[in-house]
Formats: C-alpha cells, sequence, structure tokens
C-alpha cells in the first residue's frame, strides 16, 4: 500500500520530534499496560478461582451448602435417597494448621466411593508402595492425599507424615499419595469419617454435591429440595461461589483501574500538549500547505493522524507490556496482586482479545482526543498571517471556561450522590471524569490569577508572570498533563492514607485486650472447649477473659455466607466500632456495613437468624466498621448464642491481664501449661504490625503505578517546554538584543516553568482532595461497603507538590538552555 | 465368586488388628438365620446367576451380587460415614443379541436406609438395589446402565451345603476356608429392562452364600468356579485355586444327585481342563471360554452362551475377569446350565 504523498510531512514530523513523541507514547503505553494487565491478572484469577471451583464441584448440578460448622449429617440419607438425585457426594471441610511446619491445610473429607459418580477430580491416588488395594488405601484414618501444588507447599512427598491440628483434635497424618485431579489448588483429601471424629466435626457436613437425575432440571430439583433443608443450610449451583469471588475481587479491581485510567489520561493531555506544541511551530508549514490548496478538513485529518499514530504505537506497546507485566505481578504477588483473594489458586496467564482491543483501542483513543484541540486550532489558521509570523496555539482561554468548569463540578458532585449500578460505582466514576474536566477548564484562569499575585521584583518573574496572565492558554498546554497527574496521585494518597488511619484505629478499637489465643488459624473448626476455657481463666495473671466464638452463617435472599461472631458485648455495643446511631434493644445484633448493606437493613430493624437449625429473631442493635470480611459479619451476645445452640465452645479468648503483669509472662505460663504448640499466642501489637504490613503490602502496587504516572507526568512538562523554548527562539534572541543576559532569560524560563508547574500542582491538589472525597465516600464505600474517616497527608503531599515544582522549573531551564545556545542575533534574524 | 470377592479379599493388610473370627470346621448352618449377614467376618457375599427366558424363546444369563466387607477401620469412632462395614453390588446380562455384557456396580459404606445387610434374614441392600428374602422366596432388583432387574426368585429345592457341611476349604491350610452353601434351582420371574423396554422373563437361577476371614491361599492367583443347575434336578459345584504358573493350589466342589443326596468332592475328583480359548480383543486375556471338567465319575463339557462375556472393571475396581453363562453337555446331551467364573487370567492378583 503506497502511503498519501504528505506522510512525511505529518507523520514524519512525529520523528523529529521522538523525545515527545516517544514520552506520549509511553504514558499512553502505561496506562494500556497497566489497564490491560489488571484486566488479564485478575482475569486469570477469577478464571483458575472459577475452575477451582467447578472442579471442586466437578460434575454437581446442585450444592447444598452449611454454615461454616456444618449441618447435621442425617440430612445426607434424605438427600442421596430422594427420587430426583441420581448421585450424592458428602464432603466436610476444614482448615488445619500444620504443627511440625508452616502452612495451613483445607482439607476435604470426602467418601470416595461417593465422590466418584459426582466429582472424579476429587479422587485420590495412592503413591505405589501404599499398602493395600488403591480404593482401600483411601479409607485409612490417617490418610492424607494433598494436591501436588498443597504437596510442594508443604514440602511433602508422598510417604512423609505431617503433624496437623483443627478442633481439638491433632493427628499424625501420612502422605499416602496425591490428588492429581486437583493440580492447580492447595487443597488435600482424607476419609469423611476420619475428618469427622478426628478433627471435632462428628456427625457434621459442611456441603453435599449432588448430580440429578438425567432430565431433571435444576429449578425443579431447588424446588423439591428446599423444603428438606433446616434454616442457615442452602442450595446453590456451583457458579454461585465463583459469582461472589468475581464481586470481591472486582471492588479491588475497579480501584486498579482506576489507577489505568490515570496513566491514559495523563496520556492523553501529554499528546495534546506535544501536539499543540508542535502545531505552533508548524504554523508556517500549514499556512503554507494551505496556500497551495491544502484544505482545512485535510489538515485536520492529518494532524489527528498524527495523534492516531502516537495512540496506535502506544496502544501496541502497552498492549505487549501489559501482558509482561501481568506476568511479572504473578510470579512475584500472585492472582490478587497481593490482596489475598484467591489463596491456594495458581493462575496462568491467559491471553484476553477483548480487553486487550479494549485496552488499545482506549490507548488510540486518548491519541486522538488529545490532539483534537490542537487540529482544530491549526485548520483555523488563517494562511496569510500564519506565514508573516507565528504564534502559539493551543487551547485558547476565554472566559466561558470558568463558567463550563463550574458547571463540571457541580455535575460532578450531584454524581456523587447517585447509587451504585450492579455494585458498580459508576456514578461515582463519573465525577471524577467531571472533576478533572472541570480542573482543565479552569486551569487557565488559575494560572493567571496565580501569577497576578506573584512578587515581582526581578525582570525575569515580571516577564514570566506578565506572560502567563496574558497566554493564559500556553500554561494549559504545559500544565494540563502535569495537573491531572497530580490531582490523581494526591487523590490515590489521601483514599489510601484514610484507609490505612482508619484500618490502623479500627485495630486498636477491636483489640482491646493485652493478649490474644486462638486454636488454629482461621478455622471454625477450631474450638475451646469448656474446659479448656477454664484452665485458661484460672492461668494466673488472668483478670479476665473474652470467649470468641465464630461461625459462618448463611443469610440473606442470595444464601451469601456471613461471618457470625459470638462474643461478651454490652448493650449499648461500645465494645465494637459502631458508625452511626446505635440504640438498647431487646434481642440485639450488631450488624457491619457489607451485610447492612447487602441485606438493607438499619438499625432497629428485625433480622432473622439460623441458628442450630431454628430461626431466632433479632433487632439490628447497630452497624459497626468491619475491614476484616467483606462479605459482612455480625455479632451476638455470647450469652444468648450458648442459650440458643447449646454451643459452649469458643475459638479465640481475648485475655485480659492483671495490673503489673506483663503478656510474654502470661504467655510463657500458657504454653507451660497446654504445651507450645497447642495454640497460637499474639499480642495486639503484633497482629497490628502483620494486618498493617498486608495491607502495605496490598498497596506497594498502587504506589508504585503513581509514581511511574507522577514520573511520565514531569517528563511531560520538560517535553513541552523543550518545544515551547524551541518555539520561542526569536524571542529570546529578542530579549537579549534588550539586553537582558543570559542568566535572566534563563530564570525566566525557569520563573514561567516553576510557575506552570505550580499551577498544575496546587490545581492538582485541589483537584486531587475533590477526587479522593469522591474516593473515600462513594467509590470505596459503594464497591467495599465500608467507611473510612478521611485523612489528608499533609507533609507528603507539601513535599510532593514542592518537588513537582522544583523539578518543572529544572525542567524548563535544561530545555530553555538548549533554545539559548545560538547567537541571538541569529535566532532573531532566521525567520526574516 | 467372583470380581468383587476379589476387591473384598484384597482389603488393605493394615486392617490385622480387627479380630476376625476364623472359620472352623463343625459348626452347623443354622437356615433361615444364616441367610442374613455375619458382621464380624471379613468377607461375605450373596452372588446370584442365572438363565433367564422371554416369551420369544431368547436366553440370557444374568448375576446380582451383594458383598459386605468388614475393613476393620473406623470401628471405634461410631458415625454415619464410618468405613467400618462396606457394601458393593454388582448386576450384569448376559444378552448374546447385543453381543456383549451389560454391567454396572455400586459401593458405599453400610450406613443407614443408603446400604447395609441384616442379621437374621436375607436383607441387603445399596440405595434401590436389594436383594432380600420376601415370603418363602426372595427378590432382587438393581437398575444401571442401560438395563435393569426385577425379579423373583423361588426356591424349589433344600439349600446346599458345601465342603464340609458348610465349611469350605480353600488351600491346603485349614485357615483359608469359608462359610458357605447354595441355593441351586431358584425359579426366577419377573422382569428385565434393556434400554428402555421392559421383558418379561422366567428362568433358574442359583445363589450362592459365603462368608470368611481369610479365604484365599498365599501362592493363589485366581481360580476357575462353575456351578450348575442339572437338568434332572441335581447340582453341581466345583472350583479350583490357581498359582502364578497355572497349577492347582487346592480344589473342590459338591455334587448333588437329583434326589437329593450331596457329596463333597476331594481335590482329587475335580479337574478342570480347557478345550477352546478366547482371547478378549479388549484386555488381550486369553480365556479357556470350553471346558472339559470332571467331578468325580461325571464328565462334563462347558460352552459359553457367547465369548465375549469378560468384565473390565479397570477403571473402576482395577481388575478384568470373565463371568458367564455357560451350557453343561454330557457327550452331546445338554444335562444343565449354569455360571462361569475365571480369575486372575489378566495379571496376577495382589493378595
Amino acid at each position: 500500500m503506497a502511503l498519501p504523498p504528505l506522510t512525511p510531512v505529518f507523520v514524519g514530523s512525529l520523528w523529529r520530534r521522538r523525545t515527545a513523541s516517544a514520552l506520549s507514547v509511553l504514558a499512553i503505553a502505561l496506562g494500556v499496560a497497566l489497564g490491560l494487565a489488571v484486566q488479564i491478572i485478575n482475569g486469570a484469577a477469577l478464571d483458575e478461582f472459577d475452575r477451582g471451583m467447578r472442579v471442586v464441584a466437578g460434575e454437581a448440578d446442585l450444592q447444598v451448602l452449611g454454615p461454616g460448622s456444618g449441618f447435621d449429617d442425617s440430612l445426607f440419607e434424605t438427600l442421596a435417597l430422594h427420587p430426583l438425585v441420581a448421585a450424592a457426594s458428602p464432603v466436610v471441610e476444614i482448615t488445619a494448621r500444620r504443627i511440625d511446619g508452616a502452612g495451613e491445610l483445607r482439607i476435604l473429607g470426602i467418601d470416595i466411593l461417593r465422590v466418584v459418580a459426582v466429582n472424579p477430580k476429587l479422587i485420590p491416588v495412592p503413591a505405589d508402595g501404599a499398602d493395600g488395594d488403591a480404593r482401600f488405601a483411601a479409607f485409612r484414618q490417617d490418610a492424607l492425599f494433598p494436591s501436588p501444588a498443597l504437596q510442594q507447599a508443604l514440602g511433602v512427598v508422598p510417604g512423609e507424615h505431617v503433624l496437623v491440628a483443627a478442633g481439638q483434635g491433632r493427628a499424625r497424618l501420612e502422605v499416602a499419595g496425591g490428588l492429581p485431579g486437583m493440580a492447580g489448588e492447595r487443597v488435600a483429601v482424607m476419609d469423611i469419617h476420619a475428618v469427622q471424629t478426628g478433627f471435632g466435626m462428628a456427625a457434621r457436613l459442611t456441603r453435599v454435591d449432588l448430580r440429578l437425575r438425567d432430565g431433571v432440571g435444576s429449578d425443579a430439583a431447588r424446588e423439591a429440595l428446599v423444603s428438606l433443608l433446616p434454616p442457615g443450610v442452602r442450595l446453590g449451583a456451583p457458579d454461585e461461589s465463583a459469582a461472589r469471588a468475581a464481586s470481591l475481587s472486582r471492588a479491588y479491581r475497579v480501584n486498579l483501574t482506576m489507577l489505568a485510567v490515570i496513566a491514559l489520561v495523563t496520556g492523553g493531555f501529554l499528546v495534546f500538549s506535544t501536539q499543540a506544541l508542535s502545531v505552533a511551530r508548524r504554523q508556517t508549514e500549514f499556512a503554507f500547505l494551505r496556500a497551495i490548496g491544502l484544505d482545512r478538513a485535510t489538515l485536520m485529518r492529518w494532524i489527528l493522524a498524527e495523534g492516531l499514530v502516537l495512540g496506535a504505537v502506544g496502544g501496541a506497546l502497552g498492549c505487549a507490556l501489559g501482558y509482561g507485566f501481568a506476568a511479572l505481578v504473578f510470579s512475584l504477588l500472585g492472582g490478587d496482586l497481593g490482596a489475598g483473594y484467591f489463596d491456594g489458586t495458581e493462575p496462568s496467564i491467559y491471553i484476553a482479545p477483548v480487553a486487550s482491543l479494549a485496552f488499545v483501542s482506549l490507548g488510540v483513543a486518548a491519541g486522538l482526543l488529545g490532539s483534537w484541540a490542537p487540529a482544530r486550532a491549526a485548520a483555523r489558521i488563517a494562511p496569510a498571517l500564519a506565514l508573516k509570523g507565528a504564534t502559539l496555539v493551543g487551547a485558547a482561554h476565554h472566559p466561558g471556561h470558568a463558567v463550563a468548569a463550574l458547571v463540571c463540578f457541580a455535575a460532578a458532585g450531584l454524581a456523587a450522590a447517585l447509587p451504585p449500578v450492579d455494585g458498580i460505582p459508576v456514578a461515582g466514576y463519573a465525577a471524577i471524569a467531571l472533576i478533572l474536566a472541570g480542573g482543565v477548564l479552569a486551569l487557565g484562569g488559575l494560572s493567571a490569577w496565580l501569577a497576578a499575585r506573584m512578587p515581582a521584583r526581578h525582570v525575569a518573574t515580571r516577564l514570566a508572570s506578565a506572560r502567563l496572565q496574558a497566554m493564559p492558554g500556553h500554561v494549559v498546554v504545559a500544565a494540563a498533563g502535569v495537573m491531572a497527574s497530580a490531582a490523581l496521585a494526591v487523590a490515590m494518597a489521601i483514599m489510601v492514607a484514610s484507609f490505612r488511619d482508619s484500618v490502623d484505629q479500627w485495630l486498636d478499637r477491636v483489640l482491646p485486650a493485652a493478649l490474644y489465643l486462638r486454636a488454629a488459624e482461621s478455622d471454625q473448626a477450631a474450638y475451646l472447649d469448656p474446659a479448656t476455657q477454664r484452665r485458661i481463666a484460672a492461668i494466673e495473671g488472668v483478670s479476665a477473659v473474652d470467649f470468641l466464638r465464630y461461625d459462618t452463617i448463611r443469610l440473606g435472599a442470595d444464601g451469601g455466607a456471613v461471618t457470625l461472631i459470638a462474643r461478651p458485648v454490652s448493650d449499648d455495643g461500645r465494645e465494637l466500632p459502631l458508625v452511626g446511631a446505635a440504640r438498647p434493644v431487646a434481642q440485639p445484633v450488631w450488624i457491619s456495613e457489607a451485610l447492612a448493606d447487602r441485606l438493607g437493613v438499619g438499625t432497629g430493624d428485625a433480622l432473622e437468624i439460623p441458628l442450630a437449625g431454628a430461626l431466632h429473631a433479632f433487632t439490628v442493635a447497630g452497624v459497626w466498621r468491619d475491614y476484616a470480611r467483606q462479605t459482612g459479619a455480625l455479632v451476638l451476645p455470647l450469652a444468648r448464642y450458648r442459650q440458643l445452640t447449646g454451643d459452649a465452645r469458643a475459638n479465640n479468648a481475648a485475655l485480659h491481664l492483671a495490673l503489673e503483669t506483663d503478656a510474654a509472662t502470661v504467655a510463657g505460663r500458657i504454653r507451660a501449661h497446654f504445651g507450645a504448640e497447642r495454640f497460637e499466642l499474639s499480642a495486639p501489637d503484633e497482629i497490628r504490625r502483620i494486618s498493617l504490613r498486608i495491607f502495605d503490602r496490598t498497596f506497594a502496587v498502587t504506589y508504585l503505578l503513581e509514581a511511574a504516572a507522577v514520573a511520565i507526568g514531569l517528563a511531560g512538562i520538560a517535553a513541552s517546554f523543550a518545544a515551547m523554548a524551541a518555539a520561542r527562539r526569536k524571542e529570546f534572541g529578542m530579549l537579549r538584543h534588550l539586553g537582558l543576559s543570559r542568566r535572566q532569560v534563563g530564570a525566566m524560563i525557569a520563573a514561567e516553568g516553576g510557575l506552570t508547574a505550580a499551577a498544575g500542582a496546587v490545581g492538582g491538589s485541589g483537584l486531587g482532595f475533590a477526587i479522593a472525597l469522591v474516593l473515600v465516600e462513594v467509590v470505596n464505600r459503594q464497591s467495599f461497603h465500608w467507611s473510612m474517616d478521611y485523612r489528608i497527608p499533609l507533609l507528603p503531599i507539601g513535599v510532593f507538590l514542592t518537588a513537582l515544582t522544583v523539578l518543572a522549573a529544572v525542567a524548563a531551564v535544561l530545555a530553555g538552555r538548549h533554545a539559548m545556545g545560538g547567537s541571538a542575533v541569529r535566532a532573531v534574524s532566521e525567520d526574516w | 465368586m467372583g470380581l468383587l470377592r476379589l476387591l473384598v479379599l484384597c482389603l488393605p493388610l493394615v486392617v490385622w488388628a480387627a479380630d476376625y473370627p476364623p472359620v472352623r470346621p463343625g459348626v452347623p448352618l443354622s437356615l433361615p438365620e444364616d441367610h442374613g449377614a455375619h458382621p464380624r467376618y471379613r468377607t461375605e457375599w450373596w452372588y446370584v446367576t442365572g438363565w433367564l427366558r422371554d416369551g420369544e424363546g431368547g436366553e440370557r444369563g444374568f448375576q446380582i451380587t451383594f458383598f459386605r466387607a468388614r475393613t476393620g477401620i473406623g470401628e471405634a469412632t461410631p458415625g454415619r460415614f464410618s468405613p467400618a462395614q462396606l457394601i458393593f453390588a454388582h448386576a450384569a446380562i448376559a444378552d448374546p443379541a447385543s453381543g456383549r455384557l451389560r454391567h454396572d456396580q455400586r459401593s458405599a459404606r453400610a450406613s443407614g436406609r443408603l446400604a447395609g445387610s441384616a442379621t437374621g434374614r436375607l436383607d441387603a441392600w445399596l440405595g434401590p438395589w436389594v436383594l432380600r428374602a420376601e415370603g418363602d422366596g426372595f427378590v432382587a432388583r438393581a437398575a444401571g446402565d442401560g438395563f435393569a432387574l426385577d425379579l423373583r426368585l423361588d426356591p424349589r429345592a433344600a439349600p446346599m451345603p458345601n465342603g464340609a457341611d458348610g465349611y469350605s476349604q480353600k488351600g491346603p491350610e485349614p485357615r483359608h476356608a469359608s462359610y458357605y452353601y447354595s441355593l441351586p434351582a431358584l425359579a426366577v420371574t419377573g422382569e428385565i429392562t434393556l434400554d428402555g423396554s421392559a421383558i418379561p422373563v422366567s428362568g433358574e437361577a442359583w445363589m450362592d452364600h459365603e462368608w470368611s476371614s481369610e479365604l484365599m491361599p498365599e501362592s493363589a492367583v485366581g481360580w476357575d468356579w462353575v456351578g450348575l443347575n442339572l437338568a434332572d434336578g441335581g447340582a453341581a459345584m466345583a472350583f479350583r485355586m490357581r498359582d502364578a504358573e497355572g497349577r492347582v493350589v487346592w480344589a473342590g466342589g459338591t455334587l448333588r444327585a437329583a434326589d437329593g443326596q450331596a457329596r463333597a468332592l476331594s481335590p482329587p475328583e475335580v479337574e478342570f481342563a480347557p478345550r477352546r480359548r478366547w482371547t478378549s480383543p479388549r484386555s488381550g486375556a486369553e480365556y479357556p471360554v470350553e471346558w472339559d471338567i470332571r467331578l468325580a465319575d461325571r464328565q462334563l463339557r462347558l460352552t459359553p452362551l457367547m465369548d465375549d462375556q469378560e468384565l473390565d472393571a479397570r477403571a473402576s475396581t482395577g481388575a478384568v475377569y470373565w463371568e458367564g453363562a455357560v451350557r453343561a453337555f454330557d457327550g452331546e446331551t445338554p444335562v444343565g446350565r449354569g455360571y462361569l467364573e475365571m480369575t486372575g487370567y489378566t495379571e496376577r492378583l495382589r493378595m
């Protein structure tokens, strides 16, 4: 295909200003790469999770799902013999803690004779040399069959033994073989009876997988089976768990996609800057082309084509980077960027054609939109005028912009008040876009206002100030990119700081005791029985003990899992991190914000809770903040829970110590009394440190990406100034002729640069405060269902803005030095 | 005997700890109570095989079997999913028209209504599959992949204890033995279903009931077994255990005349001589599908209803064997019909 004859003139110009072009391409590439990587990573992790769920569920058409403490296993017989059921496979799931090493084991107790017909991937395969027939090795009560991934994680091979504990039980298990059907999952199977009797789950099941008879629809089966289930046990299709996981990680993904958008917007503004400046430099060129017959529309199309090339190259590069980045992140952090949603899955990169195309298109759009205003400006040039003398065109500033900016801000305020769409805070994002748009529109006015207030003692600063007031459009050209990246960086910084601060305070609130004790890590099946509880309370130096009982129940129309916490709590719930009004009621339950949102209930509303197979009426006494459980949690008074369920066990204990006793001493006594490995003991400081470390790890990626976006924004300002300085060589020559020293011209350029960047930075931080408010109050509240206290990290933001301004000034000087290099005489005369 | 018998015999040796009662001679059978299960013994089976005739004269073989296995695992801790007692069941129809065996199997832990075997009377069940005493006879029901059986079995002759009044020795050492009796000449009525179409049938069947704790001698790798309802009203059972080289480790049998006089056969009185072999296209195993057998002074020739009655159960149980309907001839005269079982022809069976 032959290129049109003007290709070298236009697209070729991108090559002639390759530094600026490269920066634009880089910014777009970063945005595309980031956005795409987030999609790929989450897609792959979700895919893996989904596959994992399907593998776990096998060919099951329906699953009967119970609370974490399980349901009575007499239900199994009813289900298995039901005429609509072709095959049923019982499962009792526990999480066990490894004693003779680090690690947790998710163990599924299965009936090998029944799992075959429903879920063949869970069939354990005994290692060679195991005793007896393959099918009978799986009945051995000490035989553990970990998946390859779990064997690797535990560092064990068949024939070796592991010592594990869960519930009140501990057992020395032989790795009797593997679980090849679950290659990517970290899971092990054991005989169902061994799990039930060995780990405190006697006569309990947590799940039954059902395969229906041929021709029986799952809706019909649901209708027939649902009446057989006790409260708290529900029917689900295997894919519903995957959907819940997706909606959980979606909240995290939207925040990361937000960062991708930052980079793309920055890239768009950089294209705008370089194109505006390049158009200004090439005015004479364009005037000449127009004079020899090139019409306006064609000229405009050519300039847009330049933007298209920048966008396409950036998009293609970003696409490649995105896959590389995703692969890197996978190997370093895992499928959820360290957020911990997909524990136990090992995803692999996959090709996402739709997402790839979408993000490349966004890159192209950024290039095109960035070129739009400069292209229009170039097309409007009057050839005769432009042939005589060049003036910098850009986004001209006029008073109408201030009105438009106000309209944008007002619209943003309205959008922020709208509810989420399908769980995604769409209106919140719209509000952020409107705030950015309003900021760009107001930027010219802001910089003029700022320049007018600048102390003008020196010639150089007076000149700079005068120039910025006279031609605010130029500021917009140079500073728009800075403002966008500064705004979003500041917003993210405030959001993360608010979040971290709130988590910190929340940890204070939920960890009031001096020492915490638990039987096994994150395990509902780990108990402290009443005798153990009494022994703990009797330890010397312990003044009081709060015992906590955890369970998972299913609540609401969707039957989603909810964490039940039974603990000693005052009538007013003062021990809980309550938000909003609380009131004392007769049968109180305190629900977390996530649960309040999901169920649509609030303080004073009635709530029926399934406990021990029966529904009980409660009233919501208050809503509390919970950063730990996004699916929702509720708190019941321990005494009431025990009265209703007869379950006197506890999972955790919070120990309050007598005065002049320290936690380490008491911990030592507990270890001496119960053995060193029986409990995990932790001091609140330690829990807090671990929690905050997890938090920081989760957000480490966001800091990194923010830095990249800002660096590119800064490079953009340097490129803009370089281009601008080149266009103004004549002006600099003139100033030298008028008697200004080279130093004075340099100072003028630095002042212009600093002022421009300051305008961008000040404007950006203002926008950042507003955007952060939207992120905290709207986006996070709607995506994660938790509130946080707005906190501005003033010092880091101040340092950041100052550094940005200084760096911009330095960049401007460096860019200007090149332009001042030539002889003043030649510079003035070259255009004549 | 049968595949699942093998399976049951292959129970892991980790179960030594369990106190399995030994099988000793001189314990008289007590029927009908002994039709029921003997859960303290390691293994037990009720094995029904027979010939069916439909209204058009078409002949088919059938088999329906229940096994009980005491694993010795998890007996100390009761629970619905205790693997202490396992129940297996197996059903098959040999249909010459389709040229292959229809078969299916089930297995489960003994637990409530899901699966189990009662003591004191014949009642074994595994989901909807049952073999149970009803009136003076029994009912057998099973439905598998593309076929179903729903049969009534009525005894027309007295039970036939094998060996020494029901003590059946299986090897040179007396400890390798089972309690074993047969119910020959069971009149069959009922219905089978093949690919959705119900076919009324009648015929004649044979039931073995056998329980033991230690059955197979260490040197044995497989066995040949036959049970025949003779046309004159008599019955014949014979088996031999083979070692890896094909030599006879032990043999035995029972020959009962039409008048009910039965005699137990000692090892030298039982001979199996292959006449024609058939090679399975699936497993590659070579089975002697036609035999000359000698039971004391009685010489019989066995020919199969069809050659391919091999059961390939490697996918589920890991074993391949031949279990099929046979006709018995005395010279050229048909003198009876029954079932032949040949195991250990593909690979050495683990004990």
